[in-house]
């Protein structure tokens, strides 16, 4: 088949959206049964000021410095929401509301400021990343995937998300047991000496690392689409957390894969010459199955 | 010779409360609380809405933090005594959509001998389907909580607390928006836990059945305005004193009725 230009050109996105799909997915699960579904969204647009600053003070797209960035913004959010409740007397949802909002707008100005000209860190970017961006050149077919010297040359984003992907995916089942006890009755847990409080820290901790790392490469509209929508349709789905989880991780990956290819050969099929942008089909895709299973889906209603 | 604290752990009250006090802003939800539970026996927590009931039970486990008081289980803290403790929440403090089975609910009733990993064995599943045949829920073992009633919603979370194996029980409102046969079904349970000498305290809002299910009664207004057996505790004075104006004299002399 097209082995090198397939494996060079979107072999490397699609694992990417493939990797960000599921480490965001994951997480929302928990989220979405704890009702706390927009913390996904409310974290990608808080951290977009830390990734700037962090931009600003690094001087070149490192991770690990706008990872620090993105963390500090997440903290003076928090401090914020709080003093904001505190002084103002209003409940916390609204707070929220405040701060995120200000926050992504102060990241924007940021970014319009801030010399980002020579590297891709723009309002665009932050929105829907670079997907397409991250080919391997070093690729000559199926057989780089064994040759060390071309393995070398793959886009630093890929191991990253691979490496944020497993400790998810570690933190998700070592902690299963009490992620669910937590996310049904959180009071009885904590009766049972779970540490819940810590636990759900660590849950929303989590979700902003894979946002955090996600965003480089895909931008804040997949991660946003994919806290929410593939559990939501999982849920839908199925009547059991564990089935639902597998569910959405089959979706999540299923929707990146489908929404890459629509991307790029979509507007080929009906006649128009450019593709679209991935993330942006990616994220569409994601919420096409979710109405599909808001229709379809055997558990949507509830029972009584 | 033997330990001066082991001595005092066989003797001391299944739960004794100093001074606790809980705010939620500036009011005091609960207000310098005292409470000493008789072990063995059955006790109420009864006072009018907003009086802290619930509040009490959770700041006396630890699910909301007091400002000031101190809390011991059989002489001991908290954490040395949580294999002995088994809370049954409000029924309606969950969401009944959770995606699960009534027999997985009842499983995490033994989340401390299971652990984080350990596999569920086919003991561990007999073992919460006798909880569930002790509250009459066997049949429904696999069915999606979603499906049960609000009186066998309140059955499973009893079946939990059972899996638990505790030797104290802590209820808040286990008979509220129940049927009668649900109703019937557990004050019959926490009478057999009180016969095999475990303790149960339980917040209970219907007056009329306090001295028919009760040994003890605890009436809180904010503050403990009283603690004591039934018999010389639920008295009309007292009872006036914890709901202030808002009880009726019809209402008083319908519960005391039936205490003779």
């Amino acid at each position: 088949m097209m082995g090198m230009e397939f494996v060079s050109l979107s072999l490397v996105p699609m694992l990417i959206g493939i990797c960000v799909a599921i480490a965001c997915a994951l997480p929302g699960n928990f989220l979405i049964l704890r009702g706390q579904a927009l913390i996904g969204d409310a974290i990608s647009h808080v951290v977009l000021p830390g990734i700037v600053v962090g931009f600003l003070v690094a001087g070149t797209v490192s991770s690990t410095v706008m990872m620090l960035g993105a963390a500090a913004a997440a903290v003076l959010s928090m401090v914020a929401i709080e003093t904001i409740r505190r002084l103002g007397r209003i409940e916390a949802g609204a707070a929220m509301g405040v701060v995120f909002t200000t926050m992504f707008a102060l990241g924007v100005l940021l970014l319009e400021q801030a010399d980002t000209s020579g590297v891709h860190l723009d309002v665009e970017h932050a929105l829907y990343g670079n997907l397409e961006g991250l080919i391997w050149l070093d690729a000559i077919g199926w057989d780089s995937l064994l040759d060390p010297v071309a393995l070398a040359g793959l886009p630093a984003e890929l191991p990253r998300m691979v490496l944020v992907l497993l400790v998810i995916v570690a933190f998700t089942v070592i902690l299963w047991r009490p992620l669910a006890m937590m996310s049904f009755d959180e009071g009885h847990a904590r009766t049972l000496g779970l540490r819940t409080t810590a636990l759900s820290a660590a849950l929303v901790i989590l979700s902003a690392v894979a946002a955090v790392a996600a965003f480089d490469a895909v931008g804040s509209i997949i991660v946003i689409a994919m806290f929410i929508c593939p559990p939501a349709a999982a849920r839908l789905m199925t009547n059991r957390l564990g089935s639902q989880v597998l569910v959405s991780v089959v979706i999540a990956a299923l929707t990146a894969v489908v929404g890459y290819v629509l991307a790029g050969y979509g507007p080929l099929w009906i006649g128009q010459t450019a593709s679209v942008s991935a993330a942006g089909m990616i994220a569409t895709v994601s919420g096409v199955a979710l109405a599909l299973a808001a229709i379809w889906g055997p558990h949507r209603r509830r029972v009584r | 010779m033997v330990p001066e604290d082991r001595s005092g752990a066989a003797t001391a009250a299944p739960l004794e409360v100093h001074g606790i006090t809980v705010t939620y802003g500036e009011k005091p939800a609960v207000f310098s609380a005292d409470m000493t539970v008789r072990a063995g026996e059955l006790t109420a927590i009864v006072g009018p809405n907003g009086a802290g009931k619930s509040t009490l039970l959770k700041a006396v486990l630890g699910i909301v933090m007091p400002l000031a008081g101190q809390v011991q289980f059989f002489g001991l803290p908290l954490d040395k005594a949580r294999d002995r403790i088994a809370y049954v929440p409000q029924r309606a403090s969950v969401d009944w959509d959770f995606p699960t089975r009534v027999i997985d609910v009842v499983l995490m009733g033994m989340y401390r001998q299971l652990g984080l990993l350990g596999r569920v064995r086919q003991a561990h599943r007999d073992a919460a389907l006798h909880c569930l045949t002790r509250v009459g829920m066997q049949d429904f073992a696999e069915r999606q909580i979603g499906q049960l009633s609000g009186g066998q919603q309140q059955r499973v979370f009893l079946a939990r607390a059972l899996a638990q194996q505790a030797d104290l029980y802590l209820l808040d409102e286990p008979f509220a928006g129940v049927d009668a046969a649900t109703e019937k079904a557990i004050i019959g349970v926490l009478k057999e836990l009180a016969e095999e000498g475990r303790t149960v305290v339980a917040v209970h809002h219907d007056l009329s059945t306090v001295p028919e299910y009760f040994d003890n009664v605890l009436l809180l207004a904010t503050q403990v305005i009283a603690e004591g057996p039934v018999s010389t505790t639920f008295v009309p004075e007292l009872l006036h004193k914890a709901y202030g104006g808002r009880l009726g004299a019809g209402q008083v002399i319908g519960a005391l009725a039936e205490t003779v």
